[in-house]
């Protein structure tokens, strides 16, 4: 059955009503909540350093999809986060432990703000909004996201790139002592992906630190990462240390490992297939067994608000 | 060396029934994790089955090859007597991986199925170990090795074809890490390395022989 939902409901009535916990989840959450912290005050978003716990202060954002939501146990147990292992199953399995605080972020490049900043400091001048989101994973299949972050817009703003930045860099953490996966050379690590300045100020991408409500599980990216829902996953770099402001495209993992099959733009495109698998149609996770694929959308259905950016360029050359 | 009879009847009624209960654990698995009685099929079921039934089509073709040099090893003569069994096993589990393809994920779509077919290369492969797999389960019934005689063991060495086709398919799909692919590859190295090796010797031993006898 399809639930249909308005899209400026409160995130917090959809945390309460849809938010499915396993009772591991629901016993460590429950004994969180009588210890969550708050650490930074009401000028700046305020994201509590424990895992799983309520996220204060999100507001409804733009953009938001009224289609089913996945499920919080599938978000959580399904993911590709090779620094974790290449099976959908390790990340759930192998970050548990990992450690999302202490934090920083250096930013670099061509901008007039940079520097090393603490996670807090870092997301401390923006508001938290939640933005439900199709995310499509170049594998074929896809879910329905309610994630809880900032707009990378402002983010790239508030650092006042210069005219020399053309293009923004990411990279995840790279530490073998907490990330099994980095120790086995499957990607060229850090893990490194990157848009054109036009894409990461277009008001769609977001730094997520959220899912559901709440803090972003490990598995899954935290504390903050990467969100460009007309793009494949890939591009959703998890674990962010690094941004960068730079002149040149920035080489980026995929398409390091296999030039072929994963370009740097990664729009989501039906029209133009994977070397070995096709890219016309999509499984929604969730859905069933019997429920078939649906049509993959160009962009992802996301084209009125980003097609201009590509209007010059061969999409089939340019995947 | 001659299996004694009472061996034989006690493969026959006691250690073949187990054996055969024991290869459709996997597939029992599929339906009660399915039912979340055993476990779970976990976000992406369609593709969960169709990888458990296609590693495990990988494994009992492994397992159906290592028979014979096991047998060789240890003189077990009676594990020959399971060979049958763990290859219409492998035909059963592959042919499970294919429905699961053709029904839940490809939605019996003809479209789809003849694009995936002529353009996926990987698919293609192990469609083609399935056609061989196929020839092989219809002629393993004794009748028909009888009437087939010795072009019988020919066309059954198709089942080292088979595993290749099947380690390919396997290689081909995987996005990056090529770890698991990369094992069944040794495995299947190790067995058909002891095959030829035990060739060469004989062929070595025969030819010594013959031709230089010993002197006295």
């Amino acid at each position: 059955m399809l639930i249909k939902k308005p899209a400026d409901i409160p995130p917090s009535e959809i945390t309460s009503e849809t938010n499915f916990l396993n009772r591991r989840d629901f016993l460590r959450s429950g004994a969180l909540a009588g210890g969550a912290l708050v650490t930074t005050t009401a000028a700046g978003a305020l994201v509590p350093d424990q895992r799983g716990a309520q996220l204060p202060g999100v507001t409804p954002g733009p953009f938001s999809t009224s289609e089913t939501q996945t499920s919080y146990e599938d978000i959580t147990t399904y993911n590709n986060y090779y620094e974790f292992g290449t099976n959908k199953a390790d990340p759930f399995a192998n970050a548990q432990d990992f450690k999302p605080r202490p934090w920083t972020i250096s930013v670099e490049g061509h901008a007039d703000k940079t520097g090393t900043f603490d996670f807090e400091d870092f997301i401390k001048p923006f508001d938290l909004e939640e933005r439900i989101y199709r995310m499509r994973c170049v594998e074929a299949w896809s879910m329905v996201i309610p994630w809880v972050g900032i707009p990378l817009a402002d983010v790239v703003k508030y650092f006042a790139p210069t005219s020399k930045a053309r293009f923004v860099a990411f990279e995840t953490l790279n530490d073998p002592e907490q990330m099994p996966g980095v120790r086995r050379p499957n990607l060229d690590w850090p893990y490194r992906e990157g848009l054109t300045i036009a894409e990461a100020t277009n008001p769609l991408p977001l730094l997520a630190v959220g899912i559901y409500g709440r803090a972003i599980p490990n598995q899954n990216g935290a504390p903050i990462r990467l969100v460009v829902p007309w793009k494949y996953g890939f591009k959703g770099i998890k674990g962010i240390v690094k941004i960068s402001f730079t002149s040149t495209r920035p080489q980026t993992s995929w398409n390091m490992a296999a030039p072929r099959e994963y370009g740097f733009y990664a729009n989501v495109n039906p029209q133009v297939d994977h070397p070995r698998w096709s890219q016309a149609r999509e499984r929604r996770i969730g859905s069933g067994l019997f429920a078939g694929k649906q049509e993959t959308l160009m962009f992802n259905g996301y084209g009125e608000h980003v097609a201009h950016l590509y209007k010059d360029l061969n999409l089939r050359r340019n995947f | 060396m001659i299996a004694s009879l009472d061996t034989l009847i006690q493969v026959r009624r006691i250690w073949k029934p187990i054996v055969f209960l024991l290869c459709l654990v996997p597939a029992t698995l599929v339906v009660t994790d399915g039912f979340e009685i055993t476990g779970r099929l976990g976000a992406n079921p369609i593709e969960e089955i169709q990888d458990r039934f296609g590693i495990w089509a990988l494994r009992f073709i492994m397992i159906t090859l290592a028979i014979t040099p096991l047998r060789r090893i240890t003189q077990w003569n009676w594990l020959g007597r399971f060979r049958r069994m763990l290859g219409l096993f492998t035909f059963f589990y592959a042919l499970m991986h294919f429905l699961t393809w053709f029904i839940l994920d490809s939605e019996m779509l003809i479209s789809a199925i003849l694009e995936d077919l002529t353009e996926r290369p990987f698919i293609m492969i192990g469609f083609a170990a399935l056609v061989l797999l196929t020839a092989l389960a219809v002629t393993s019934t004794d009748k028909m090795r009888r009437r087939l005689g010795r072009r019988w063991q020919r066309l059954h060495y198709a089942a080292y074809v088979i595993a290749f086709l099947g380690v390919s398919h396997y290689w081909w799909q995987v996005k990056k890490d090529v770890t698991e692919p990369l094992n069944y590859a040794a495995i299947l190295a190790v067995l058909l390395g002891a095959r030829l090796f035990w060739r060469w010797t004989r062929k070595r031993k025969t030819a010594k022989d013959f031709s230089a006898p010993k002197q006295s």
